[in-house]
This record gives C-alpha cells, structure tokens and sequence, in this order.
C-alpha cells in the first residue's frame, strides 16, 4: 500500500510538468462535441419530426455519452503510450524496481493515479453538462463514479495488452478499430435500438455501451432498476483486466 | 573460504548460478563470492551473461537453477529487503526525463520510503560528490552523456547502499567524462561501498577492480586480480609490429624464438615475450623492417584475446 502510494507520488509529480498536453483530449475534445452535436445537432433534430430522444432534448441525451467518452478516452491515454514509455523507452519501471518497490505496487499506484485523472476529467465534465442543462436529477452526480468505473473497464484490459507490447502499433490498432466503431456501437449518439440485431448484440458487448446506459439513467432518471447489470459488466471487465496486467506486467519486468 | 559451513557468508554467494530463456542458457552454473568492500568486476563480450548474472542480483529476474544469497538473503524470499541496501546503475539511463537534476534524486529517494528532509539532505551531498550541484535545477534532457550517468550514479547512491551494481557505468563516455566516474567510484570503494561492475573495457577492470571474471557464452572462463590474471596468461612485456597495410611480411622465420607466444591482428602483430626491447632489436637485425615499433607491458586485454582463443601460434 506505501509502495503504492509512491508511485502515484511520482505520477503527480511528473504531471506537474506534462498536464498541458493531455489538456485537449480530457476537456476540449469533449466540450467541442458536445457543442458541436449537442447544440449544433440537436437543434435541427428539435425542429424536425423527432423532438426529443426518450422523453429528452437532443443534448440531454448525448451529454451523458460523451461524459462515458471521454472517461475512455483519458483511460486510453494514461494505459497505452505512458505504460509503454515506463517499460520500454524510458525504463522507469526498471528504475522502480531496483528499489524495495514491487511490480504489486506499481500496478496499484499506476491504478490509482488512472482513477484520479478519470475523477477529475469526469467531475469537469459533469460541470459543463450542468450548465448545458442535462443534468436532470441530484442522483445524477452518481455519474461521475459511473463514468470512472467505465473509463477502468476499458483501459484495464488496455493496460494488461499494451504490458505485451514490443512497438506502439498496436495502440493505433485500438484507436482505429476499437475507439471509433465504439462510438457507433455503445449508443452514444443514438440509443443501441436503433441499430440492426446483431450489431446490438456486439454493442452490449462492448464496456462502453453499459457505461453510456448506466451514466445515462443517472442523469436522466435519476437511476433504473436495470443499472446493476451494467455496473456488473463494467467490473468484471475491470477485475479481470487489471489480473490480466498484473500476470503480463510481472512477466514482462521480472523475467 | 566464504563457502565453509560455519565461517561468515560472502556478501554474494553464488553456486551453479543459471538463467534460461526459452531455449536459450544466459548464465550456466556459474560460481563465484564478493566479499565486503571490494571491487569485484565481470568482465566478457557482449551476451556473455553479465548482465543477467547483475539482473538476479539486484533481486529483479529470478534464478532458473543453482542458489545465489545476497546480505546472507534469498533474492526471491527477501528482494525488498535486499533492494533497500542496494544501489543499481543500469545500462541504460532510466531518468525521469521531465524533471530537473534534484527532482530525480528526492522522487527516488521517496522509493526507499526516506522522509524528505532526508533525501533532500542527501540529494545536496549527492550532487557535490558528483559535481552536479550547478546543474540541480537543470532539466535532465539538456544534460550530456557523462552528466547523466553521474546522476544515474548520485541517484543509486540515495539509499547509502552498502552494495553498487554498475552495469557497463562508462560506456559510450568521452575520456575525461569516464575519468570522473571511475574517481568516485574509487572514492566510493575508499568508504568501504561494496562495488560490483560489468565491462568489455580492460581499462575500467584493471583500474577499478581488485578481482574479475572473465564470463565467455553464459560462463565463467577464468577469475582472478587483473595481476595475477596477467601474470597467468599473459608474458611479461609486448612488441607490437605494425606494417604496411597489406604488407605484412610472411613470420614464420622472422620470429622464431623471439616470442612465447604470437597473435597476428588485422592491423598488428602482437610478441608476447618478458623482453620487448630485445625482441625488437633481435628482430631488427634478422632483418625484418616493420613501419613502426612499440614496447608495452602486458594488460588484461592481452588476457582477453588469449582466452577468446584467437591466438594462431602457442
């Protein structure tokens, strides 16, 4: 556990010095969609046939979606290129080790460092939906744990993956054929209904689509009884991703 | 005497020491004992298992066969333990690139669980001992190779480790940049800090370490003082020939007796005799003019070459 707290104490540190650049993809890159499909979007759609989307505006809908977004996307970031770095290209894992840290710490520090950044990208977020009007229940603040959860079951198995890695082409990999069609799949812009059966059934799949739905009901209707599912899934991904990095992790730095 | 029963344990103490890969043997039952506080060096090509050997010591890759104790500890039972009093200088530079000179110190002196004011005590005594305390607030990216392996040095030294491994601590340094770091090394050695090193430069060896070990394809070829290791498979003094290129006169003849031993390099030819001086005048007057001439005393290089065996006359 100190061990562990260590290493976060080095992550905090470091992003003293980087924070700017990560600044983009956590807050701008979502506001800008937000604005952008939103209110851009939702207009036409308010002035057109349909009105509403389950009972609510256009932006009501997809702010929560965006939210589950950009929590992935910050996991995506802290578990693919800085894990690699700290292997491979600047060895700081190495550095770590030769000290009574442990690769049990390591893992746990870097963990808690991804649950901070997601706090605080999801607490930034959860403010610009307030003011954007699509928060609709105090219960909704429950989307901000919700939206970590989400950003944890993706970037575990992430974590675990990017551990084996000799080269970054497989992070691209995951950007293009992961991230992207996921926007489509989990329902972020549309509800998953819409979608032909069996891309449905590959969408619930997905981590992304239980943490969209589950963000979803908290902001909207202030929680359903179908969340438990969702929150379900999100963990088992998060549990068994972070066992995974833990054995590919070992096996990579104390081989 | 490390080995008997009931006498004090080496500070490392290895016995059929081995590592696998795969199908790939790194070190091969390797024996050897460090005692405390001297400078014990591996030295050998590259892939010859240094640098494994150094991994099960610094209690980060574990050993697939033989025992190897450290502080009298089991490097898989004890390895925190063991890692708290030990200093690791890497091959390769594993600085947090982001940070300045002292920052690097105190975020790694925080690893050993040191309270800050300590480190940041000792990260000021680091900084003079390795004339970098101009530089404290420097960004690592702007500092020169030599800059960043005395940092990486200072920084190995955060815990006040009774024990120091260096892998390899001065390649790729310019000569005044490598000078620097074998005198702290050496002053370190005065303070009584065990030190453990690898190396492919017979200098670094025969300057730093009170004995080696020649490791050649994962094991241990010969182990000595680089005296005595000259003395035993080395002459006294060496003649060195060198001729025109594409130029060098057929020996045989020419040489007979001069030497007792000969190594026909590229560009040299190496007489290794107890007397240089009157192997070149011997040689003079059977007539053989090489372009120039020059007498040496024996190094552990020398001991290198006999022993990866590409001598041509014994």
């Amino acid at each position: 556990m100190k061990g562990a707290l260590l290493v976060l104490e080095h992550n905090i540190v470091v992003y003293r010095r980087t924070w700017k650049g990560s600044i983009f993809v956590s807050f701008v890159s979502p506001l800008l969609f937000l604005l952008a499909m939103g209110v851009g979007l939702g207009n036409l759609i308010s002035h057109g046939a349909v009105r509403t989307l389950d009972g609510v505006s256009y932006v009501s809908f997809i702010a929560p979606g965006l939210l589950a977004v950009t929590t992935m996307q910050t996991a995506y970031s802290m578990t693919t290129y800085p894990v690699l770095y700290k292997i491979l290209w600047g060895r700081t894992y190495d550095a770590m080790l030769a000290t009574p840290l442990r690769v049990g710490d390591l893992l746990a520090g870097e963990i808690g460092w991804i649950i901070a950044r997601l706090a605080i990208v999801a607490s930034a977020f959860f403010v610009v939906m307030t003011i954007f009007g699509a928060v609709h229940s105090t219960a909704a603040v429950l989307a901000i744990p919700a939206a970590i959860l989400n950003g944890l079951a993706f970037g575990a198995p992430v974590l675990a993956f990017a551990a084996t890695r000799r080269n970054d082409v497989g992070f691209t990999v995951i950007a293009r054929f992961g991230i992207t069609p996921l926007f489509i799949l989990a329902g972020t812009f549309f509800p998953i209904s819409q979608l032909p059966s069996l891309l449905q059934a590959i969408g619930w799949l997905t981590p992304l689509s239980h943490g969209v739905a589950l963000a979803r009901a908290l902001t909207i209707g202030g929680g359903t009884p179908g969340m438990g599912v969702h929150v379900a899934v999100l963990l088992a991904y998060t549990l068994v991703g972070f066992t995974a990095a833990g054995f590919t992790l070992h096996r990579r730095l104390s081989s | 005497m490390a080995t008997s029963p009931d006498g004090p344990i080496a500070l490392i103490h290895a016995r059929g020491l081995t590592k696998r890969f795969d199908n790939l043997v790194a070190v091969d039952a390797i024996d050897f004992d460090v005692e405390r506080g001297e400078a014990f060096g591996f030295l050998g090509p590259n892939g010859a298992g240094k640098t494994s050997t150094m991994r099960m010591i610094g209690c980060v890759s574990p050993a697939t066969g033989g025992s190897l104790s450290v502080f009298g500890l089991d490097p898989v039972a004890d390895g925190p333990r063991i890692r708290s009093r030990l200093g690791v200088v890497p091959q390769a530079d594993t600085l947090d690139a982001e940070l300045t000179v002292r920052e690097n110190l105190i975020l790694y002196g925080r690893y050993f669980d040191l309270s800050r004011p300590v480190v940041r005590q000792r990260a000021q005594e680091l900084l003079e001992f390795v004339q970098l305390q101009d530089r404290a607030g420097a960004a690592v990216e702007q500092l020169s190779g030599g800059m960043k392996r005395r940092l990486m040095i200072a920084r190995a030294l955060i815990n006040e480790p009774a024990l120091l491994l260096l892998d390899e601590p001065t390649t790729g340094l310019d000569p005044q940049a490598r000078h620097l770091v074998w005198d702290r090394l050496y002053r370190l050695k005065q303070r009584g800090v065990t030190l453990v090193l690898t190396t492919h430069y017979m200098e670094e060896a025969e300057q730093l370490c009170d004995r080696l070990v020649v490791m050649d394809k994962a094991r241990i070829v010969t182990e000595g003082s680089p005296r005595s290791l000259i003395e035993r498979y080395s002459t006294r003094e060496v003649l060195e020939l060198r001729f025109p290129t594409d130029a060098t006169p057929p020996l045989d003849g020419a040489i007979e007796g001069l030497a007792e031993r000969v190594e026909v390099l590229p560009d040299r030819v190496l007489l290794y005799t107890q007397d240089g001086d009157a192997a070149a005048v011997a040689l003079h007057q059977r007539g053989l003019r090489p372009e120039s001439t020059l007498v040496r005393r024996s190094t552990l290089e020398d001991v290198f070459l006999r022993l990866t065996g590409r001598s041509l006359i014994e």
